[in-house]
Order: C-alpha cells, then structure tokens, then sequence
C-alpha cells in the first residue's frame, strides 16, 4: 500500500538522520579542544590521575573502535557520566527531559490549536476588521521577544488577576508536603495515574503559561501560513463546486478547503518542535521550569561534553520522532503525499 | 410551464479602468421539463450567468436584472437559499471540480447529508445507488478512490452523482463534455438525457459546441459577449440560424464542410468585456456587415419562439 510503503521509506530516512548524527556527536567529540580526560580527572589533576582517566574513558583504543562503543552505549541509553557533577547522565535525563517534552508537546498543541483555526478564519472573511486583527496578532506573536512575551504573561495572569500560579511545575505544597510518586516524570500523566485530580488540575494550571509563551511564535507564523494557503485553496474550483451543491460554509471550510491547505502550518510546527526542544532556556529560567535547555546549557558552559552529547541525541531522536508523525499525519490528511 | 424567467440580466465587475462587463443583457426562458442550450465561445459569459442563477458570482461582482425568477421566487434575494437545494451545479472541468484530497465516498456523502436527515448507513445506500445510476461500475469499490484515480468520464459522472444527490430539480451543467474524448462525452450526453427524462429534471446546457446542443437540447440561447443574440427551438436555430454568429458557428462544425476544406472558423475576437458596445456587438467580425450595424443596436426580430437581434431582415446568409 501507498501509505505503509511511505512511512517504512520515512522511518528509513529518519533512521539514517539518526545515525549520521551520532557519528557528528562522536567526530566533534574528537575535535574539540579540551581534553576529556583531564575533565573527567577531576580539578588540578596530576598526570597519573590523567593516564587513570584516559583508561576508564578507552580514549587509547583506535578510533573505529571508539566510535562503535560510542554508539552502542548511545543506542542502550547508557550515556555515561557527567564529567562535572559525576552523576549518570541518564538519571538526570529522566527528570528533565519529561519536563521539557511537557512543555514542548502543550506549546506544539497549542499553537496548532491557535495558529491554524484563525488561519481558518481570517482567510474565510479576507480584508474585513477581524481579518487585519488577526494579522496584527499575529504579528505581534511572531516579532514580541520571548522573554517579554513571558514576563507580561507572568504580570497579567500571576500579578495582576491572580489566577495563574507565576513559575514552577507544582504548587510548593504538594512538591514539598505531598509529592507525586516519580513514574514516568510527566506531572499531568503520573497524576492521573496516581488517581490524584487536584494535582493534575494544578500541574496543568502551571503549564499553561510556559506553554503559552513557547507557543506564540509558532501560532502566529502558523495563523499567517494556513491564511495564505487557504485563500489560494479558497478561489479553486472544487470549493465553488461544493457551495454550488449546497455544502455548509463550515463544512467548506474545516472538511474540504483546510485539509488542502494546513501541509505548511504542520511542517512549520514540527519544526518549532524541535526548537523548543533545548531553545527554551529563557522560558525555562522565567517560569524556574526544571527542563533540559538549562541542563544544556549550563553543561556547554563547563564543557561537559557527555552531557552535550547525549543531549542532542536525545533531541535528534525526538524531532525525527516528531518529524514522523508530522509526515504520517499530512499523508493522512492529503494522500497525494505518500504518492509523490 | 416556465421554470426559470431572466429578462436583462446583466454582471458587472467595477474596476478603476471602468466596468468589466462579464454578462451584458442575457434573457433567458427555459420550459420545467426541458433541457436548455447556452451556446457562446470562450469568455462570452456563460459560466458568469450560471454563477449569477446560483448566487455564487465572484466577490464585487454587480448582478441586475429586470426579471430574475425560478419557480415563481426572485432569485436576487432566493438564490442562496434554493442553491444546493432546487438548483445544482454540475462543474466545468471535473478533474478540477472534485476536491483532490477526499474520497469520492465522503464528497457524496458530505452532499447527501447536507440534504437528508438519513443515518450513515442509509446515505451509503443512496450514495451507491446514485453512482449507480450515473452509469458507473462497481460503486462500492468507487466510494474509497479518490478522484485522481479515476479517469475524466468517471469522474464526470461522479460530478453529475453528486447534483444528482442534493435532490435539486433545475440542474446547470458546465461544459459536462469538453474534458472528455467524443465517445465519453457522448455516452455523458446520454445519460444526462436519461436522468432528465426519468427524474422529470430542468438542465441548462452550457456548452461551446453546436454538437452538444444538436444531441440534446430541446432550445438553446446563442451568447455572444454577454448578450443572448439569438434565441429558439435547437432544431430551428441548427437548420435555420437566422443570427450571423448563430450561422456561423455551425459552419465551424467539422461536418458541416465538405472533407478536406479548411474550417469556416470565425476571424477575430469576441469584444473584450471592458469594451463598450455602440452598435451590434458582432458587427466587426460579421460577413454581411452594414454600415448601420456600426451604429445602432440591433432590433429584436422574429416571434416569442424564435426571436433574434440583428438588423438584416430574414435569412443568414
Ligand atoms: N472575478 C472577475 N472579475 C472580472 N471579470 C471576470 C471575473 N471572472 C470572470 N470575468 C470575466 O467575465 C467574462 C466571462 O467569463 P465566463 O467564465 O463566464 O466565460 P465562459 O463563457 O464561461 O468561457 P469559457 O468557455 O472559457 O468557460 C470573461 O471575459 C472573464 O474575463
Ligand atoms: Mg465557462
């Protein structure tokens, strides 16, 4: 079949990304200045602490070898040990990276959410005030800087009305007195799981802002692609035939004008997936959300190159991930995809 | 009995170069029952006319008329509510007509919902039974393709399907056989005959081609920039065309020269719409033109069946 043949040629292809990405991983590995050994020694090491660390680390071994020890303890989640707080890599990957996969997976539903339904409507009533609105929002979403855009969120909501808790993933009562068991590191899914309402009313209530603010770049690019998109699709003929039969406008709309015009607004959102993936950090510090753009970067600043190195393989696997089920989704919705 | 009346209709599109005017003056008369010809070449406003009768001229576009009736409601204020429901579309270029990305199932049954209040299941039958009836095998296995996977005689049924399917009475069909080879189109022809006779339908024939309305047409308007120039018995209008456009459209039929002639074709152009006429719109193109024509508009001539504008008195040449 069309689709399934599509897919297998899509997930082969994210396969490969996958793989050369890791041999980049391991190349710069090789080439960046300071030398891991010394690093991972520990602070003012002598040179036998130095040969000691070079054997625990197999930098003697040949290069090829290296590389397929590289990878095969890349592939089994075994990421190693940070070189600065001497944890393993994977525990501390366990806690951020379901943080930031909260927040960039809401953000993403967000801005489809937002993005495209007012794509959907600014396009259906072109040149009227609703439609320049729009468009001013939109713009406005696109060109305000994130830091600001959080900040008066932050004052309008937290400050201001009060109805929106100002940072962090939990209220302190129930992380500190009550905490939720660690199971899969999502608040809102370990809150269902352990059958507990309020919390996952709470968590959800601490998302909304964080996600907000990552979803308003996205939301208005994606507003302005489904615009221009649907009002080229609009002026076909097929959609004059489905008025002339007597088809509602929304129907028109939703059913038959948007499944051939949201192709760019899906693409433009998995890639703003990616970014908001590690691009957060600000976010992250705004909101004090524990996520993996601050563990990034904080480990680029010390140079902890397994840290850096497990972190974009881990980013790389989601974006392809999410990449996959963007182009599942677009084959679904358009089947001249998986023909092409 | 009439079913729709037009008097002077006329579509004009304001511009900064001054109007666009896509319809002139079109009358038109077409008898319930009946299946109309609207014979014009390319850009004399047929498809304009069409729009205007379903209220889907495009945006700013001017629509006026002395008479513009269907069934006794004046379509200036009812189209929108009779369209889909009294009065459907069958679209040029079906290719372009059916939306790429939905199975030919779920086109059908977005028109059938639309009109009926039957559950899923029921619509499915109505769905099978109307490809059915447009001539077309294996329907069930039909509803799953998408248009792109069907060739253009199928998917002109499928077209005609779905007009079929919003239950309206006075269908317009677009050019239904241009995209097609002859002997599809023919087999199209005929069946729209068929379902004309068998379901007491009203059709307006729009069409470019003098076969199309000597295969079908009971009558048929000659259009020539936006003015309705002749109109009368299709069988009157193919063997006596008493309009010089009329006649020579039909000397532009392959088989009305002799093999081996080149084709009578027409010189020129037809008037751009932006163009404003003074005498007889087809005066610089007419072979029998007069000085007179230049100047003043033609008169009506002939009686209520067969009536035509032109200031030669009697036959064509
Ligand atoms: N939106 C518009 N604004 C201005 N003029 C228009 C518009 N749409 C169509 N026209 C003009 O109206 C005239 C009539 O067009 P129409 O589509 O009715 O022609 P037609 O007889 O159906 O031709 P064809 O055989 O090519 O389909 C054309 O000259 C066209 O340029
Ligand atoms: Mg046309």
């Amino acid at each position: 079949m069309d689709l399934a043949r599509y897919i297998l040629r899509r997930a082969l292809l994210s396969a490969f990304v996958v793989m050369g990405v890791t041999f980049l991983v391991f190349v710069v590995a090789q080439v960046v200045p300071s030398d891991p050994a010394a690093l991972y020694a520990g602070p003012r090491p002598n040179a036998e602490q130095i040969e000691k660390a070079r054997v625990t680390l197999n930098l003697d071994a040949p290069l090829p070898e290296r590389f397929a020890r590289f990878a095969v303890s890349m592939a089994t989640g075994d990421f190693g040990v940070s070189y600065k707080s001497r944890r393993l890599i994977s525990q501390d990957l366990r806690v951020y990276l379901p943080a930031t996969l909260e927040l960039a997976v809401s953000s993403t539903l967000l801005a489809l959410l937002i993005g495209i339904p007012a794509g959907v409507a600014t396009a259906a009533r072109q040149g009227s005030w609703g439609d320049r609105l729009g468009s001013l929002g939109s713009i406005l979403a696109v060109a305000m800087p994130t830091f600001f855009f959080a900040m008066l969120l932050q004052m309008i909501f937290a400050s201001w009305l009060g109805i929106l808790p100002l940072s962090g993933r939990l209220s302190r009562e129930i992380s500190i007195s009550d905490p939720l068991p660690f199971i899969t590191g999502f608040n809102l899914i370990d809150a269902m799981l352990a059958g507990r309402p309020q919390v996952f009313v709470d968590a959800l209530w601490h998302l909304i802002l964080p996600a907000l603010t990552l979803a308003a770049y996205p939301a208005g690019i994606a507003m302005r692609l489904t615009r221009s998109a649907m009002i080229d699709i609009l002026s076909r003929r097929h959609i004059t035939a489905a008025r002339a039969l007597g088809l509602p406008e929304r129907r028109i709309l939703y059913g038959h004008a948007l499944r051939n015009a949201v192709g760019p607004a899906l693409t433009m959102i998995g890639l703003s997936f990616a970014f908001a993936l590690t691009g957060s950090v600000l976010v992250e510090i705004i909101f004090a959300w524990p996520g993996l753009g601050r563990y990034v970067s904080d480990s680029i600043l010390s140079k902890d190159f397994p840290v850096i190195a497990a972190a974009t393989l881990v980013v790389t696997v989601c974006y392809v991930l999410m990449n996959l089920v963007i182009d599942l989704t677009q084959a679904v919705v358009d089947p001249r995809v998986a023909l092409k | 009995m009439t079913l729709l009346e037009i008097k002077a209709l006329s579509v004009t599109f304001p511009s900064n170069t001054g109007p666009v005017q896509a319809v002139r003056r079109v009358d038109l008369q077409i008898e319930r029952g009946s299946i109309h010809g609207l014979i014009g070449e390319s850009g004399c406003g047929k498809t304009m006319t069409g729009m205007a009768l379903l209220g889907l001229a495009p945006q700013g576009a001017r629509i006026a008329a002395d008479v513009f009736r269907f069934d006794g409601m004046d379509l200036t204020t009812h189209a929108a509510s009779l369209r889909g429901r009294r009065i459907a579309l069958i679209s040029q270029d079906p290719a372009a007509a059916l939306n790429p990305v939905l199975t030919i199932g779920r086109q059908m049954d977005d028109v059938l919902r639309t009109h009926s209040a039957q559950p899923k299941a029921e619509r499915r039958v109505a769905a099978v039974a109307l490809l059915t009836a447009t001539g077309l095998a294996g329907p069930e296995l039909l509803l799953k393709r998408y248009p792109h996977q069907l060739s253009g005689g199928m998917q002109q049924r499928v077209v005609i399907a779905q007009a079929l399917a919003t239950g309206a009475d006075f269908l317009i069909a677009d050019e239904p056989t241009t995209a097609l080879d002859v002997t599809v189109g023919a087999q199209v022809l005929a069946l729209l005959r068929k379902l004309v006779a068998e379901r007491g339908l009203t059709v307006l024939m729009i069409t470019h081609d003098m076969d199309v309305v000597a295969a079908v047409c009971d009558r048929a308007t000659v259009l020539y920039a936006g003015l309705s120039v002749e109109e009368g018995p299709a069988r009157a209008i193919l063997t006596h065309p008493r309009h010089p456009y009329a006649a020579a459209l039909l000397a532009a039929l392959p088989d009305a020269v002799p093999h081996g002639q080149r084709l009578a074709a027409i010189e020129g152009r037809i008037p751009s719409p932006t163009q404003p006429i003074t005498g007889c719109a087809f005066a610089l193109r007419c072979p029998s033109v007069m000085p007179v024509c230049h100047e003043v508009p033609p008169p009506r001539r002939g009686g209520s069946d067969h009536g035509w504008l032109c200031h030669l008195d009697g036959q064509a040449p």
